[in-house]
């Protein structure tokens, strides 16, 4: 699970193009929208999208984005639990 | 008539030219057949949080469009008008490649969004929140001509009080591979490059961004007024001489009023004809070059108009662009002649005001 993190956090930096973050400055539970690490709508495309190319998940009801993209941690549970790759 | 006062400007090129003095600093290239912008710190300008997703074209014009805008005391200009040949090629190259890599599927937004060839001028007034008339011009190397010209009829029709225009152009790794394979690019063994007297084809290509805030009254940063454009699609040699000629006559001028003709050489021997006819017409005024410095991009004309308005407003022509010996005690009406490929052929007269 811990390294499943840390992949997640390299990949979120490369796909959004985080430009003077590194993987140590985002926290496990820091909210990825919002406050914390501050992403937009257009950011939950792109990992919409991350999810699919990368752990095969296809999310149906984007509903359910709320709650998956809350964190890094929340993320890496749903891949966990979910993915086909 | 109401007159066109060109009130700021800025430039981004292959040369510092984002700031200090008016071409001090040259960086000269006769091994490189391609030279990149040379790129200003945009944190200054640009929240970070919207520089992640921004190609670097994009970049450029909003810091140019800035620093012209602060120089013309303009917060908000009643329209914005932009000129590319290729646009956000960035992005259009990303997404495209995406396309291919994925097999049509995992396509992401951003590079999708960004990549249509008025994301300069919508990213620009996005971050300036103006409302008014924004529209971008592709038209080849007139892309910049027919944005000015664009500016200059709403500005003489009092459609705009002040209006914001730039020429823009980013290269890519891909487009310039594209480039070399037709020989629209120097080949590497035709080094050292030269812009005058060349004996190779094609061009040593570029990008950059040259922005102009474009009003109807003069102000104390006013560089020239904006007498008239004019721009051809394409001309045989032997029409050359009769276009300039019918332009200069259209606005009561003769070829010895002009104090100064800014000529675009770029190199191509297959094309310096047009611009040898240009020059032995005006064998007895000071000539000036200047794509020895910014290379060749399609709105590298751009470049050309912001040397020719830094003249009129500094009375100097800089040795590095001088082309002949011949100086002027002052500068009054300096005449711009620019075509690429034998095609997009462009007048533009600007005079001291």
């Amino acid at each position: 699970m811990e390294s499943l993190k840390v992949e997640l956090k390299a990949k979120i930096i490369e796909v959004l193009n985080l430009e003077d973050i590194s993987v140590e400055d985002i926290n496990d539970n820091d909210p990825l929208f919002g406050e914390g690490l501050g992403l937009d709508s257009i950011d939950a495309l792109e990992l919409i999208v991350l999810l699919d190319k990368n752990y095969g998940i296809k999310l149906t009801d984007p509903k359910d984005g709320k709650a998956i993209f809350q964190s890094v941690e929340t993320m890496a549970a749903f891949i966990a639990a979910n993915r086909k790759k | 008539m109401v007159k066109t006062y060109i009130n700021g400007v800025g430039s981004i090129s292959a040369q510092k030219t984002f700031e200090g003095d008016f071409l001090e600093e040259i960086i000269s290239n006769e091994s490189e057949n391609v030279i990149y912008a040379v790129q200003p710190s945009y944190k200054e300008v640009i929240p970070p949080a919207s520089i992640r997703r921004m190609s670097k074209g994009v970049k450029m014009g909003i810091f140019t469009s800035n620093k012209a805008l602060k120089e013309a005391c303009i917060e908000v200009p009643d329209a914005i008008i932009t000129g590319t040949g290729m646009g956000c090629v960035e992005d259009s190259d990303k997404f495209l490649k995406a396309i291919l890599d994925n097999k049509e599927q995992f396509l992401t937004p951003t590079s999708f969004i960004q990549s249509t060839h008025n994301t300069v001028g919508a990213q620009i007034a996005l971050g300036l929140q103006c409302k008014g008339y924004n529209f971008t011009y592709v038209n080849g190397a007139v892309s910049f001509e027919s944005a000015l010209l664009d500016a200059k009829l709403q500005l003489e029709t009092s459609e705009a009080n002040a209006i914001l225009v730039g020429g823009i152009d980013e290269t890519t790794q891909h487009t310039l591979d594209l480039y070399r394979l037709v020989n629209f690019i120097k080949n590497e063994k035709d080094q050292p490059f030269s812009v005058l007297n060349s004996n190779s084809k094609g061009v040593v290509f570029s990008e950059g961004s040259n922005f102009f805030v474009l009003e109807n009254q003069q102000k104390t940063s006013s560089y020239a007024t904006l007498e008239a454009i004019n721009f051809f699609n394409e001309l045989k040699i032997s029409e050359v001489g009769e276009f300039i000629c019918s332009f200069l006559d259209s606005n009561g001028i003769k070829i010895e009023t002009i104090d100064a003709i800014v000529l675009g050489n770029n190199g191509d021997t297959q094309f310096d004809d047009y611009y040898t006819i240009a020059s032995t017409l005006f064998s007895k005024t000071p000539q000036v070059y200047y794509k020895h410095l910014s290379g060749e991009y399609n709105t590298a004309s751009s470049f050309g108009f912001w040397v020719a308005s830094k003249i009129l407003k500094n009375q100097l022509i800089p040795s590095a662009v001088k082309m002949n010996d011949l100086t002027k005690d002052n500068y009054t009406y300096v005449l711009l002649y620019n075509q690429y490929r034998g095609k997009d052929h462009s007048l533009i007269l600007i005079k001291k005001c």
